[in-house]
């Protein structure tokens, strides 16, 4: 017994309300993120996400003061992205009370800027977000890295950009399939295999989700360290709660 | 709302390290009618009647900024007499030396702070465990201390760090943590009581743990309880005490 497996609600964030795109198209408004936060809360997260989707940078000072009610009022680990680009960002957000920035697209155009920042607020608040999808390539890990919430490919090879964040002070890696988000199959399992195996650093197992069993696969067959999941949360399907029973009832370790 | 702390001081150390308005929302959610003051100021620390040590980023950079912002003495010189709780880095500080970049820390107590060995990461069931050890793990309370009142016995809190603290001294260790061996995740001697795992990031247990302190008198130390309390000898598990937490 020891470590528990982390189930991590994300709330996608636009002009201050909770949204959950298909294949990040098709915007559907789930709502205010303070109380989805509170409510997911009270159901035994144990850890948020909240994904700052606007570009304006009027939309990230939107960002900055849902930060601030929300963790004012909710006593557990939130992890904010979206945006990201400058140590000036990363001091705010976490002046605001996140725990943790998420840094994406700003750590492929500058991979010095997630060096800078771990070194600067330390490891355990810098994570790498790593979009990836599946490409027939010659000698590379299979998954190449996108950015720009998946339309962009970098012609990087996903596995070894994982390893170089991690090199560069990245605390932790969340990692989204690109081929999966948004169609309910699951997670990629093979993806987050490989990336929690070559890596030392916490995995979390992103896009994909449709059913509570995915989240355990995520775990059992994926090897995740923590299992992140939109839709299947905020459209009350599921609860946190119940998700962490099938868990626990499949042998995995949970926070109840 | 927590009795007897009507404005009462709270300072939480200010080094320039890390994300302190989570701690500081924390202690003003269990003590509403406290004043907690997040401060670099050592005459706020001297006049601050509990202090709060908190701690991110690597060991080395919070001795420097300390050091740079001249604190270490109003430092040690509230660990020395008033309710005084370390977290995470505010932990791993007091002890004489870190691993992490071998530095020296404050040495109020003997030991060292260590990284969990690469080799030995690795669970009953064969799988791989990752540094930093990040999450939700048990804290098991190996003798009753009034920082403890009301929390049962292994309950679980949030941890985020790779080095944890050896103390020389066994009987400092307040609770042990396993991963997948135990180390000493909370110690207590006196007036002082420090955590690895973030209370503030904690849900019910974590502001227990921080209404407990506001509580505290810096006095009793866990024999007290034992004999109040009607605590198992053990220390298995502690009462729930009277004072409540605002639930969220």
């Amino acid at each position: 017994m020891g470590l528990a497996t982390r189930i991590i609600p994300c709330l996608d964030v636009t002009a201050g309300r909770v949204v959950k795109g298909v294949n990040f198209v098709g915007l559907r408004d789930a709502g205010d993120p303070i109380e989805i936060a509170k409510r997911y809360d009270a159901q035994g997260a144990d850890e948020l996400t909240f994904l700052d989707i606007t570009a304006s940078s009027d939309g990230r000072d939107t960002m900055v003061h849902v930060v601030e009610q929300v963790a004012a009022q909710v006593f557990i680990p939130l992890t904010v992205g979206g945006g990201v680009r400058t140590i000036a960002d990363v001091r705010r957000l976490l002046n605001a009370g996140a725990d943790k920035v998420s840094i994406n697209t700003a750590a492929v155009e500058n991979p010095a800027f997630v060096a800078e920042a771990a070194a600067r607020f330390g490891s355990q608040c810098i994570v790498v977000a790593v979009d990836a999808r599946r490409v027939d390539s010659e000698g590379g890990s299979g998954w190449e890295v996108y950015t720009h919430g998946g339309r962009r490919a970098t012609g990087i090879d996903a596995l070894a950009w994982g390893r170089r964040m991690e090199a560069a002070g990245a605390g932790e890696i969340l990692l989204t399939s690109m081929d999966r988000d948004g169609t309910r199959q699951g997670f990629d399992l093979d993806l987050t295999r490989a990336f929690s195996d070559a890596l030392d650093v916490p995995i979390i197992a992103s896009g994909g989700v449709g059913g509570l069993e995915h989240l355990a696969d995520g775990v059992q067959f994926g090897r995740a360290d923590a299992v992140l999941a939109a839709s299947i949360f905020h459209y009350g399907e599921h609860t946190v709660g119940e998700a962490k029973r099938h868990m626990a009832s499949r042998g995995i370790e949970v926070r109840l | 709302m927590q009795m007897g702390s009507t404005g009462m001081r709270i300072a939480v150390v200010d080094y320039g390290m890390g994300n302190l308005r989570s701690v500081a929302k924390a202690l003003e959610h269990v003590a509403p009618a406290a004043r907690v003051v997040v401060t670099d100021d050592p005459k706020e620390l001297a006049r601050a009647e509990r202090v709060v040590f908190p701690g991110q980023g690597a060991m080395p950079d919070c001795i420097r900024e300390l050091e740079s912002r001249g604190l270490r003495a109003a430092v040690l010189e509230a660990a020395a007499r008033k309710p005084f709780l370390g977290i995470c880095i505010g932990l791993q500080m007091l002890f004489e030396r870190s691993e992490e970049g071998d530095v020296a820390g404050l040495a109020v107590f003997a030991g060292n702070v260590v990284r969990f060995p690469h080799e030995r990461m690795v669970s009953p069931d064969g799988r791989k465990l990752k540094v930093p050890h990040m999450g939700w793990n048990k804290v098991h309370q190996v003798r009753p201390h009034p920082l403890w009142r009301g929390i049962e016995q292994d309950s679980r809190f949030y941890f985020v760090h790779s080095y944890f603290v050896a103390p020389v001294d066994a009987s400092l260790t307040a609770g042990t943590t396993d991963y997948p061996t135990p180390f000493t995740s909370a110690v207590s001697a006196a007036n002082i009581f420090a955590v690895q795992f973030h209370p503030e990031k904690s849900h019910v247990a974590g502001l227990r743990l921080l209404s407990n302190f506001v509580a505290w008198d810096g006095l009793s130390d866990g024999g007290d309880v034992s004999l109040d309390a009607g605590v198992s000898p053990e220390g298995q598990v502690l009462p729930r005490a009277a004072t409540d937490v605002n639930q969220p």
